[in-house]
């Protein structure tokens, strides 16, 4: 990346025309997306005064914001509890998701008679497993961390299993002639050969992680026993408190976008040195 | 077939002791396919051994065999005196390295694996580096690095552990030809200075008679030795006996050993290949 900014330099068009495709490119990158999303909220705006909408249908944006401010106390306690069973069930499914794909890589067997069980996990609706973990689980916490768990510890299995199992062969080969016993050879090896693979399942996961932690509390809280977000969206749903539902939505979204660039940061900065996917673009 | 066993100079006594000697050696894979066929091969210490053969010969076969990462069918193998792995040092066709593992991690890891600290380790690994020139980026990874430099990195990880012998599986066939020659040298330079043994596999005649005392040319389907070729050339070999008559001679000697054994699979196998 030799972006050109020295004018002393002479370019023929044809590279000038680069540099200015590049500028505007950097530029764009922030400011499209930007103008897109005030003209979006704008609209919605004009929207609610051209049609007349009444509040509770469709608040306007900056009643929204008012909301979340007023509301502010209530609401933010409730996050922190969505918040506390997101991280408790991405850890969880962090641990479960690497220590299974730890056990599978010991033996193809393992993993061809064990694999299926994750897959069956996998794609079963949380909503409909629910009703089952509230017979036997009695605990809250717990049975709201399991939910989210088994939502997001799929994507890190998974990930995992593939990247211990995508070692080159000649790695193989060198760790075999040099007499690596299978821990060392696990250590050095294929858990760093992993780390790329499982990152790019822990990015899932994160999103996932929440995502489950809400569905959990809208299950359980239909039954008025969770405190959440979730359970503030429903409550709110049922007051036909239109202002204060958006308000709690745009905290989980920016609660998820959040989660996401931060994984992705820890990602760029574990891998910045050595793997293809965080190198800049060099030409 | 026979009489192009032309310069199979046998061995005369009073040469260096034998290091392995193969014996009647075959491998013949599970889906048929006979990969090595009744090879007979005499190492002895100190050589730089050549097997030179178009590909399907079986050479980067023989390799693994050698190394001890594949058993052959039939035959054996018969080392002088007692030889662990730690004595067999082994170079793939591309670096090979651990991309996330500085250039000293790298080349230490052998001995890491042997359990031998960083600290203890250190003197080794950097004398390794200055052999094969490449001081001052120990701490360089991989991908900062040419593609000749992550080959001295391969090969001094190979020789950090002092081996008795060294494998090579066309270690330089990816480079531009500068850097090989350059490497090509510097590998002699290696060599003679510890006089280690080197079982080189390559398919380019010029390469095999610049580096090689002995060039043992392989034929396929199935894999075999077809005819072997000494270099009496007298080390040091420089850029001067690149450009001698002398090796221009040699290296069609080679080559016509080496087109001999090509017709003589496509004598026998109208195959279409």
């Amino acid at each position: 990346m030799t972006a050109i900014e020295d004018t002393t330099l002479k370019l023929d068009p044809e590279e000038a025309r680069r540099v200015r495709q590049e500028r505007l490119e950097r530029i764009g990158k922030w400011v499209l997306p930007l103008a897109i999303m005030v003209l979006a909220i704008w609209l919605w705006d004009r929207i609610c005064v051209w049609n007349e909408i009444p509040q509770y249908i469709l608040p306007r944006p900056g009643v929204v914001l008012q909301t979340l401010h007023n509301d502010a106390g209530l609401l933010f306690s409730s996050l922190l509890v969505t918040l506390r069973i997101t991280f408790l069930s991405l850890l969880l499914a962090v641990f479960g998701g690497v220590g299974l794909a730890v056990l599978f890589a010991q033996s193809k067997w393992v993993e061809m008679s064990f694999f299926p069980f994750a897959i069956v996990l996998q794609v079963t609706p949380i909503v409909a497993i629910f009703p089952l973990i509230n017979i036997y689980v009695n605990n809250q916490t717990v049975k709201l961390l399991l939910c989210a768990w088994i939502v997001a510890f799929f994507p890190i299995l998974s990930n995992t299993t593939l990247g211990l199992n995508s070692v080159d062969r000649n790695l193989r080969d060198l760790f075999k002639l040099n007499g690596a016993t299978r821990w060392q050879q696990l250590r050095y090896l294929r858990l760093p050969a992993a780390m790329p693979y499982f990152l790019g399942g822990l990015k899932i996961a994160g999103g996932l992680s929440l995502i489950g932690a809400v569905v959990a509390e809208f299950v359980a809280g239909a039954q008025g026993q969770s405190s959440g977000l979730a359970s503030r969206i429903i409550e709110a749903g049922y007051r036909l408190n239109a202002p204060r539902l958006f308000a709690a939505l745009i905290l989980i979204s920016l609660t998820g976008i959040l989660i996401f660039l931060v994984l992705s940061l820890v990602s760029h900065l574990i891998l910045r040195r050595w793997h293809e996917s965080a190198l800049k673009q060099e030409r | 077939m026979i009489q192009e066993k032309v310069a199979k100079t046998r061995a005369a006594s009073g040469e260096a002791p034998m290091l392995l000697s193969l014996r009647n050696v075959g491998k013949v894979f599970s889906n048929g396919v006979t990969a090595l066929s009744q090879v007979d091969l005499a190492i002895r210490e100190g050589d730089f051994l050549s097997l030179l053969g178009p590909s399907g010969c079986g050479k980067s076969t023989a390799l693994r065999l050698i190394a001890g990462l594949s058993t052959p069918t039939s035959g054996q193998l018969d080392w002088r005196g007692s030889i662990d792995r730690s004595n067999i040092g082994f170079v793939f066709q591309e670096p090979t390295l651990l991309p996330w593992a500085s250039v000293f991690d790298n080349v230490w890891l052998p001995l890491r694996l042997k359990g031998v600290s960083r600290a203890k380790a250190g003197p080794a690994v950097m004398e390794m580096l200055s052999r094969v020139h490449l001081t001052g980026f120990e701490n360089a990874v991989p991908r900062e690095l040419s593609g000749g430099m992550k080959m001295r990195v391969s090969i001094a990880r190979a020789m950090v552990t002092k081996p008795r012998i060294l494998l090579m599986d066309e270690p330089f066939a990816a480079l531009d030809e500068i850097t090989r020659f350059k490497l090509n040298n510097d590998l002699l330079e290696l060599w003679q200075d510890e006089r280690f043994t080197v079982v080189f596999v390559t398919h380019s005649v010029f390469e095999s008679v610049f580096l090689s005392s002995r060039v043992v040319v392989m034929a396929a389907r199935p894999g075999r030795v077809f005819g072997e070729l000494r270099v009496d050339a007298p080390y040091p070999r420089d850029e001067a006996f690149r450009t001698s008559p002398d090796y221009a001679a040699l290296c069609r000697q080679a080559s016509d050993v080496l087109v001999n054994a090509i017709n003589s699979t496509a004598g026998s196998h109208h195959d279409g290949h």
